[in-house]
């Protein structure tokens, strides 16, 4: 399997997708938005459909939109104008509708667009590996030195703001990672699912972390696990390698649900 | 010396046509004040906290910490506070040592790991408030009374000079509640910071303050809790 490249290519930016997305779900589903990944993913379709209709890269684009559209709904969230559920519903449905108007535009309402909602480990190239590696490695590091202050923000958001933590420009740098994470992992996850590789590991590892540093850390790995696991039964199973690594993260759940009953 | 909170003729309300919340008031408290905030729900005493600490700002008058606008206040790092539980992230899986942690934010800076001193002030927290066995552990296996504690530690290993408590035994137990009030009472001595403790019952602090404010759409009384006219003085000390 490894002596292909694209196996190989596809295998390198998964370990990143898998690193990362529980990463940036973790303060997410602290939080409660453990759903914005949906929303955003919505907002990258769009991207992707802009991609189409201007003849270039649909990656760039989506990164694009999806930063735009998460720092939009933390804005709205900050500023009061719409509750959270409700910006969220903005966001999925303006971005589902624009997604769908640009490509009938474009003309482009075909099956290669399964690549990007569903995900391809066929699609991943030389260039898509770097914008992910430099990306995600970006992400994951700004994570390591921000811990602190995300985590202190998802315990006491209020408490942090009145000691003069920057609490909003926190809560906006967790939303465009979000962002950044749904771009840099549709070509192997899809836009439709990467959401579920951002929520389903973090509330596995919390059935049986015990504090939120390991919750945090196993989440990584079982993220990590499910997609080289979900890569590898996809290529010898000729399946949806999206589909495939969001099943093996569910079923963490109910093996981390079944540990946990047992400890009981 | 600057006074710690001083509002001059503050008033608010929530939006244009809704009624005022608060209305003309005065207030000034001297540093190292050990002052209960009383008043029934919906009186105005969480606005009145949130102006104070420059969450909020007035419609009418000016709010003051340290002698600075309270909405531009340059020390935030010298300002604890609790807010009430449900604001709390309570179901994160962090331990006591984790939340206390969190307290030294500000003081110890946002990057990197925590320097020795900040982890040794947050051991000393933890320890302040008698939860030095349950350092490691969940904050959800442990009782209300002992995660308030926790979250108290928070707000003592900012090192505060002013440290305010916005409901901090809802949810409690009677005894709990007792305990919590000797353990403000020792700590406002030790730390000798302004200390800000609000809630709709103030029985369990009763003994501990010299002083309560009593809010009901502004301040109607402001004095020694003994000094509190019978006509507000519930014999359960519950003025809901």
């Amino acid at each position: 399997m490894l002596e292909l490249e694209f196996m190989r290519l596809a295998f390198a930016a998964g370990s990143i997708v898998g690193l990362l997305a529980p990463a940036v779900g973790f303060f997410l589903v602290q939080r409660r938005m453990g759903l914005i990944g949906d929303g955003i993913g919505h907002t990258a379709f769009a991207g992707v459909a802009a991609g189409y209709l201007l003849g270039v890269s649909p990656v760039p684009t989506a990164l694009a939109a999806a930063v735009g559209g998460a720092v939009g709904v933390e804005w709205l969230r900050a500023r009061r104008t719409a509750a959270g559920d409700q910006a969220l519903a903005l966001l999925f449905y303006t971005g589902i509708a624009a997604g769908v108007v640009l490509l009938s535009a474009a003309g482009a309402l075909n099956a290669d667009l399964f690549t990007y909602l569903f995900g391809s480990i066929l699609t991943v190239t030389r260039g898509d590996l770097v914008l992910v590696a430099v990306l995600g490695l970006a992400g994951l590091a700004a994570i390591g030195l921000l811990y602190r202050p995300l985590a202190g923000v998802v315990l006491d958001e209020e408490g942090a703001r009145v000691a003069g933590v920057p609490v909003t420009l926190l809560n906006v740098l967790v939303s465009a990672l979000a962002g950044v994470t749904i771009a840099v992992s549709m070509r192997v996850v899809g836009i439709l699912l990467i959401a579920a590789l951002m929520v389903l590991p973090v509330i596995a590892a919390g059935r049986v972390a015990w504090s939120m540093r390991s919750t945090l850390f196993l989440a990584m790995g079982i993220g990590l696990a499910s997609v080289l696991a979900g890569l590898t039964v996809s290529y010898y199973g000729d399946l949806a390698p999206g589909g495939t690594i969001v099943l093996l993260a569910a079923g963490s759940f109910a093996v981390a649900s079944a540990v946990a009953a047992f400890r009981r | 010396m600057p006074l710690a909170v001083e509002l001059q003729k503050v008033s608010f309300g929530y939006g244009r046509a809704a009624p005022p919340v608060l209305s003309c008031v005065d207030l000034a408290i001297e540093p190292g004040e050990f002052v209960a905030v009383a008043g029934p729900n919906g009186g105005g005493k969480t606005t009145l906290v949130r102006i104070i600490l420059g969450l909020e700002e007035p419609s009418g008058g000016a709010a003051f910490l340290f002698g600075e606008p309270a909405g531009r206040f340059s020390r935030r790092e010298t300002l604890g506070y609790l807010p009430q539980r449900p604001q709390l992230g309570g179901d994160v899986p962090a331990t006591v040592r984790e939340v206390v942690s969190a307290g030294r934010l500000a003081a110890g800076g946002l990057l990197g790991p925590l320097r020795r001193r900040d982890r040794a002030i947050v051991e000393e927290a933890i320890a302040k408030v008698g939860l030095a066995a349950h350092a490691d552990t969940p904050l959800a296996r442990l009782s209300g009374g002992q995660q308030q504690r926790a979250f108290i530690a928070k707000a003592l290993a900012g090192e505060p000079s002013l440290l305010v408590l916005d409901e901090p035994t809802t949810g409690v137990d009677v005894d709990a509640q007792e305990a919590l009030a000797v353990l403000l009472a020792q700590l406002h001595r030790e730390l000798q910071a302004t200390v800000l403790y609000v809630s709709h019952e103030f029985g369990a602090v009763e003994h501990a303050v010299k002083r309560l404010l009593l809010v009901r759409g502004g301040i109607v009384f402001d004095g020694p809790p003994g000094e509190l006219p019978g006509r507000w003085h519930d014999p359960s000390h519950v003025h809901a």
